[in-house]
């Protein structure tokens, strides 16, 4: 178990020293002169902006400077938490800004992504040799995890709010509410909260119930299900040990689905002009803001490593053989 | 399935491992192909609308998509099938070239992501030891890393202009999970006595490979094809979408981010938002649905009756 965590840690400390080096060399040697092109591309109004923007590319290039000296010290002030400062709300330092709006983005990625795998594992292993049930679980399956997430936004949006007016279509909370723990804000916020939720828990759905359908039906041919049913066994038995088998890469599932999820929520809260990490992407766009960019594909790759980590776990806790040091835990 | 491969990103429905080769699988395949319903309803949507992107941008009077041509905001009539933008941009022109676009990505990334999954994941698998593990560690890596996230960075700085380099970039980014399939593949079939005979025969590495093993696992090769072709495009259209798509032209992803832009939802112009992705979920569920089909043909196992 021990090897099994070292190796994984490995794994995750040189994914996040991929990406940050990712971050440092992409500016770093794209064509052109990358300072002149991007002060002059930002188009910032306030002078002093344009300072620092200069400023901090010079320092960031530091064209004086050796290369590997120039990567240290990027990597120096990542350390200390310096993202830099961000330009589409000068001078707020880009660590705030996402900080900020990280718990609207946890506060819906974490429940849809929970439930719908819970939900959609529950519903797949229900519909798996059930015909009936089948013949509706496969083909809905299919319709949701094919479509686009800001797609079934869009639709929900339309369809629940701008057409029948139950819930809001953009923001995270109405503007005349100051963001507080107050009832009035909570209950606002989760009004809000409904659909963005609604359309990131029905997409992943589909994939989930599918998944586990194939993997239960799998495991009810294979050997230990047909010994058990020439035992006797009642047919709830057996579906009890091929769901405890199947859901095995289930969970190796949705570590590999994590980044497919992290985009589904981006997308997700620009179409409802939810205030997390999505939105903020889609302005520091518009707006030229690459600190703020750069800063935000940090965060989304901790959170996903951080999560990826925290699956390992889960996966050690519910299969036994990673424990005595034998097979599983592939990812 | 006799080894089971990790569930693909894209879908859980991860095709089934390579049947053992039958005495004429291209007749006895084709038997089953023509009689199994999902592939054929799948394949025919999917022939449907790319005869649609290939033909239907030629029929049309004006070459480019985005010319204001027709009134501003108008619901969908005779003239313009699908109703026009707020500029009065011609909805079903965009729609076509959107749909050409689109299968342009999809092949584009869908290719260049299996031929890095395939080199990676056959090297590692055939050769093992420490080329083994240092690819694996290379797959791993890329695997975790979000995608979407490294494509923002790319996409932002260096600028997409046409939608052949975004499906360039997509495809360096989106090959991992099929490379750790093959890998594990390729290593099943390694040990094999017809491996070992032409081995004896001094046939080298890719030989070994492109004439022994591929072959062996092709059904797998182009199921796998089809599920990357599916992601590039959902990819794409969510870079499309962010407002980091191709700068020329029209995709169906562009369509969505327009729409969005310039708040059709909340002036009820549905024919602007909902043609685009109708046609992404059309397609990707199109080539979803044909590839489950696809198993059952290459798979005994999964074949009912």
């Amino acid at each position: 178990m021990r090897r099994y965590f070292a190796r994984k840690l490995l794994i995750y400390a040189l994914t996040f020293v991929a990406a940050v080096t990712v971050n440092w060399m992409i500016p770093r040697f794209m064509p052109g002169d990358p300072v002149a092109a991007m002060v002059a591309r930002a188009r910032v109004s306030q002078p002093e902006a344009a300072e620092a923007m200069r400023s901090y590319y010079n320092n960031l290039f530091g064209f004086d400077e050796p290369l590997w000296q120039q990567y240290l010290h990027f990597w120096g002030a990542l350390l200390q938490g310096d993202f830099g400062i961000s330009i589409f709300v000068f001078p707020t330092p880009v660590g705030d800004v996402l900080l900020d709006a990280l718990p609207y983005t946890l506060g819906l990625m974490i429940p849809s992504v929970l439930l719908s795998w819970f939900v959609g594992n529950w519903i797949g292993a229900l519909s798996a040799r059930r015909k009936v049930l089948d013949n509706t679980v496969l083909p809905v399956g299919y319709l949701l995890t094919a479509m686009p997430y800001m797609w079934i936004a869009v639709i929900l949006a339309w369809a629940f709010g701008a057409n029948a007016g139950w819930f809001p279509i953009s923001g995270g909370y109405s503007l005349d509410i100051t963001p507080g723990w107050s009832t009035a804000f909570v209950l606002d916020a989760l009004h809000h909260w409904v659909l963005p939720f609604l359309s990131l828990f029905l997409v992943a759905l589909g994939g989930w119930a599918i998944g586990m359908r194939n993997m239960i039906i799998y495991e009810l041919e294979s050997d230990y299900s047909s010994y058990l049913a020439a035992l006797g066994a009642p047919q709830r038995l057996i579906r009890r040990y091929a769901f405890r088998n199947a859901v095995l890469p289930q969970v190796t599932g949705l570590a590999l689905q994590l980044g497919v999820l992290v985009a589904g929520a981006l997308v997700t809260e620009i179409v409802f002009a939810y205030p997390g990490l999505g939105s903020l992407i889609l302005a520091s766009i518009q707006n030229q803001d690459f600190f703020l960019l750069q800063g935000a594909f940090l965060f989304i790759v901790i959170g996903v490593l951080i999560a990826n980590f925290l699956i390992d776990i889960v996966y050690v806790v519910v299969d036994p053989r990673t424990r005595t040091g034998m097979a599983g835990g592939t990812s | 399935m006799s080894t089971l491969p990790d569930p693909a990103p894209e879908t859980a429905a991860a095709p089934a491992a390579p049947s053992a080769p039958a005495a004429k699988p291209g007749s006895e395949w084709l038997h089953y192909a023509v009689r199994n319903p999902k592939l054929i309803i799948g394949a025919v949507l999917v022939v449907i609308l790319l005869a649609v992107g290939v033909v239907g941008p030629m029929l049309l009077d004006n070459d480019n998509p985005n010319e204001y041509v027709g009134p501003q905001a108008a619901a969908p009539d005779g003239t313009y099938w699908m109703g026009t933008t707020t500029f009065g941009q011609d909805v079903y022109a965009q729609f076509v070239h959107g749909l050409r676009a689109t299968f342009l990505v999809g092949v584009v990334g869908g290719a260049i992501a299996a031929v890095i999954a395939m080199v990676v994941g056959f090297l590692a698998g055939y050769r093992g030891g420490l080329v083994d593990e240092i690819l694996n560690m290379l797959t791993n890596i890329v695997l975790v890393l979000p995608a979407l996230a490294v494509l923002l960075i790319i996409n932002a700085y260096m600028g997409v202009r046409s939608v052949a380099v975004q499906g360039l970039f997509i495809g360096l980014t989106s090959w991992p999970w099929a490379a750790r399939a093959i890998r594990a593949q390729t290593f099943s079939l390694r040990t094999r006595e017809f491996v070992d005979l032409a081995r004896l025969s001094g046939s080298g590495t890719w030989r070994i490979v492109f004439r022994e093993i591929a072959p062996n696992m092709s059904s797998y090769l182009f199921m796998m094809f089809i599920l990357l072709f599916g992601g590039s495009i959902l990819i794409a259209s969510s870079l499309d979408f962010i407002g980091l798509g191709p700068t020329e032209g029209v995709s169906l992803g562009l369509m969505l981010q327009s729409a969005q832009q310039w708040s059709a939802l909340q002036l009820g112009m549905w024919w602007w938002f909902i043609p685009p992705g109708a046609g992404i979920t059309a397609i990707v569920g199109a080539l979803y649905v044909a590839n489950v089909g696809l198993d059952e043909v290459f798979n005994p196992k999964l074949r009912e009756s």
